[in-house]
């Protein structure tokens, strides 16, 4: 081993150009392209989502460029309807997550003391689950469904929220322009909304796209496990399991599966080209 | 969640070692945990829309009257809620996690006769998963900044960005059908019969009970799930390798070491490893931990008799009883490794053992 282990000076100035990165480019690019395909699945594809026909588990032809399922339905508009599925679930997740998970840490960091305590300690406890097997088992007390699947993510993925937001608003507490606020005889929640939120939102942005990716990896696999929206819904992970039930007609789960795989490595790579950018702070996440 | 207990305890005070004090402290929040999670197993019992009793009970044993009220009785439904909590406590310490639907047989048994199936897989891809983080880890770290360190950075994305449900289907694909190379799903081929249970893991068993044929066929067997399970988790401990040694080679007394002119290599492998490698042994114990959730969506593709399968299957009948008891079971385990991974950590940092 002949490297030097020094840290290389370059490494600084290389970080900032980040945005000029090809990769994160291509990945600015796909998701682009995701989201546009989600907007216009209607008008894109060549066949109806849902429609079955005769032509069951045909191969990609040119009439069927991804094939055909087990219910002769076409498996391209299928990955293209399930954009319009996926992309805004995930969307909700995180947002749902973001909102719940921001309050409380709001609430525990600028109360604290009680308040700080028990909220700090229901996160201990939600991350002692791990996320897809607390999913699966409030999904299936509440039953299948892609509201409950939502309601079940948001439900496994609020705490980090909570942890990054506490964390954001502590190190602004001790500040002097909150005490004078406060001395000017603000009240609380103007604080609040006026100095505290806007001051600590940063990085729980940052954290919302890093886990934009890992909404729509869960999803997928909630879905795959049968608990998304349900059947006939044109969701990528039930699409992948359909496939599983004959592995030879590899078209089937091939290219939903590479839907998912664009689109959470497109968000991951952003995630983690943001994450550089702002915050060196949150290496390694969780 | 490691504080480290810097301040000297007041001088009147007796005594107590730090170390004593910080496991003390481990240990508490560990039953802390033990004892919220069975809460939220109640309140999700609980929250199930519609009767409790019909969300547990098979409809053969719905038709019973005797049946509705012996799980009435069991559960004391009819008594005020805290009271149920205390008899579902109850039930729990003596190990009752209730009666599974679809297989009628009681979910603990259940869950013992899957767990030797996901260790099979789980052990040797956590071992394979360390020896791999770290060599290619270590690999990006000194080399931070340039073409490699990108490709693996690229690389450990991709790994983290592929579902794995997906990615067991295409190697099932590519590996038995295509090739050939995989005897498929299950953990034995048809004509051969499990060994003599000694462990529970075949290969072991079968060579214990001197069968090499038979353990050559459950190692390839289980070839793919390993792989597949080695390949997703190696992604997230390379990066954490990856960051950690990073954050070490920024300290002063590696410059120094350098300074002093010692060799690289002893540099690479006295401080720099040796400083990385308690968090690192931290992360594998948690990274071992996911990785029993991680079996979800892996064995179902492989007809594994896991775990995994066991809550794939219960996910999919919607046997609530079978689904809490593998998530309180899987949350138990993850609590348990946490606290023996703090527990080592403590014995292993001398600014926690001596402080």
């Amino acid at each position: 081993m002949t490297a030097t282990v020094l840290p290389r000076s370059g490494a600084r100035t290389r970080r900032h150009r980040v945005w000029r990165q090809p990769v994160v480019v291509t990945a600015l690019v796909v998701l682009a392209a995701w989201l546009a395909v989600a907007v216009l699945a209607g008008w894109l594809s060549p066949y109806d989502p849902l429609a079955q026909s005769a032509d069951i588990y045909a191969p990609p032809s040119a009439a069927h460029p991804f094939g055909t399922d087990e219910l002769g339905r076409d498996v391209l508009s299928r990955v293209l309807h399930g954009a319009r599925l996926s992309i805004p679930l995930a969307l909700a997740i995180v947002a749902g997550a973001l909102l719940v998970g921001g309050l409380l840490g709001l609430v525990a960091g600028y109360l604290g003391r009680v308040a700080d305590e028990i909220i700090m300690r229901v996160t201990d406890l939600v991350f002692a689950f791990p996320q897809i097997i607390l999913a699966m088992a409030v999904t299936a007390a509440f039953g299948p469904s892609a509201t409950n699947a939502v309601l079940a993510l948001v439900i496994v993925s609020w705490p980090v929220y909570a942890r990054v937001i506490r964390g954001a608003v502590l190190s602004i507490r001790g500040e002097n322009y909150l005490s004078a606020a406060r001395m000017l005889g603000v009240g609380p929640v103007t604080v609040l909304r006026r100095d505290v939120i806007p001051n600590s939102v940063g990085p729980a942005i940052v954290l919302a796209t890093l886990e934009l990716g890992n909404a729509v990896l869960l999803l997928a696999g909630l879905s795959f496990l049968g608990l998304g929206p349900r059947p006939p819904a044109p969701e990528w992970g039930a699409m992948v399991a359909l496939g599983s039930n004959d592995i030879s007609m590899w078209w089937v789960s091939v290219f939903p599966g590479l839907a998912i795989l664009t689109v959470v490595l497109a968000c991951n790579i952003l995630g983690d080209a943001i994450r550089d950018r702002f915050d060196p702070n949150l290496v390694g996440g969780r | 969640m490691t504080t480290v207990e810097t301040s000297a305890p007041p001088a009147r005070r007796p005594r107590v070692p730090p170390i004593v004090r910080y496991l003390a402290r481990r240990l508490a929040i560990a039953v802390g945990l033990l004892f919220g999670s069975t809460l939220i197993g109640f309140l999700l019992v609980q929250a199930v829309p519609g009767d409790p009793v019909a969300a547990n009970l098979s409809d053969e044993a719905l038709g019973d009257p005797a049946a509705v009220a012996a799980f009435e009785q069991r559960w004391g439904l009819d008594e005020p809620l805290p009271v149920q909590y205390l008899t579902y406590l109850r039930n729990l310490v003596q190990g009752d996690l209730g009666t599974s639907q679809h297989t009628g047989r009681p979910v603990v048994e259940d869950l013992l006769d899957h767990i030797p199936a996901t260790l099979e897989i789980a052990l040797p891809a956590i071992l394979l998963s360390v020896l791999l983080g770290i060599g290619i880890g270590m690999f990006a770290a000194l080399r931070h900044g340039r073409a490699a360190d990108q490709a693996v950075r690229i690389g450990s994305l991709l790994g983290l960005s592929t579902p794995p449900f997906w990615l067991s289907l295409l190697a099932l694909y590519l590996f038995f059908f295509v090739l050939g190379l995989s005897p498929g799903g299950g953990r034995l081929s048809p004509e051969f019969s499990p060994p003599p249970s000694v462990t529970g893991l075949y290969p072991v068993d079968a060579l214990l009970a001197g069968d090499p044929m038979l353990a050559w066929d459950a190692v390839q067997h289980a070839a793919l799930p390993v792989l597949v399970l080695t390949l997703v988790t190696t992604a997230t401990l390379v990066r954490f390798v990856r960051s950690a040694l990073l954050e070490v080679l920024r300290k002063d007394y590696i410059t120094a070491a350098h300074a002093k002119g010692l060799p690289p290599r002893t540099v690479l492998f006295r401080h720099l490893l040796r400083a990385g490698l308690v968090q690192i042994m931290t992360m594998a114990g948690l990274t071992f931990a996911s990785m029993l959730a991680g079996t979800v969506l892996i064995e179902s593709v492989f007809a594994w008799p896991g775990l995994g399968n066991y809550a794939y299957t219960s996910a999919s009948a919607l046997d609530r009883p079978a689904i809490l008891g593998v998530t309180l079971f899987v949350a138990a385990t993850y609590i348990l490794i946490n606290l023996v991974v703090d527990l080592l950590y403590g014995l292993a940092d001398p600014r926690i053992r001596l402080s």
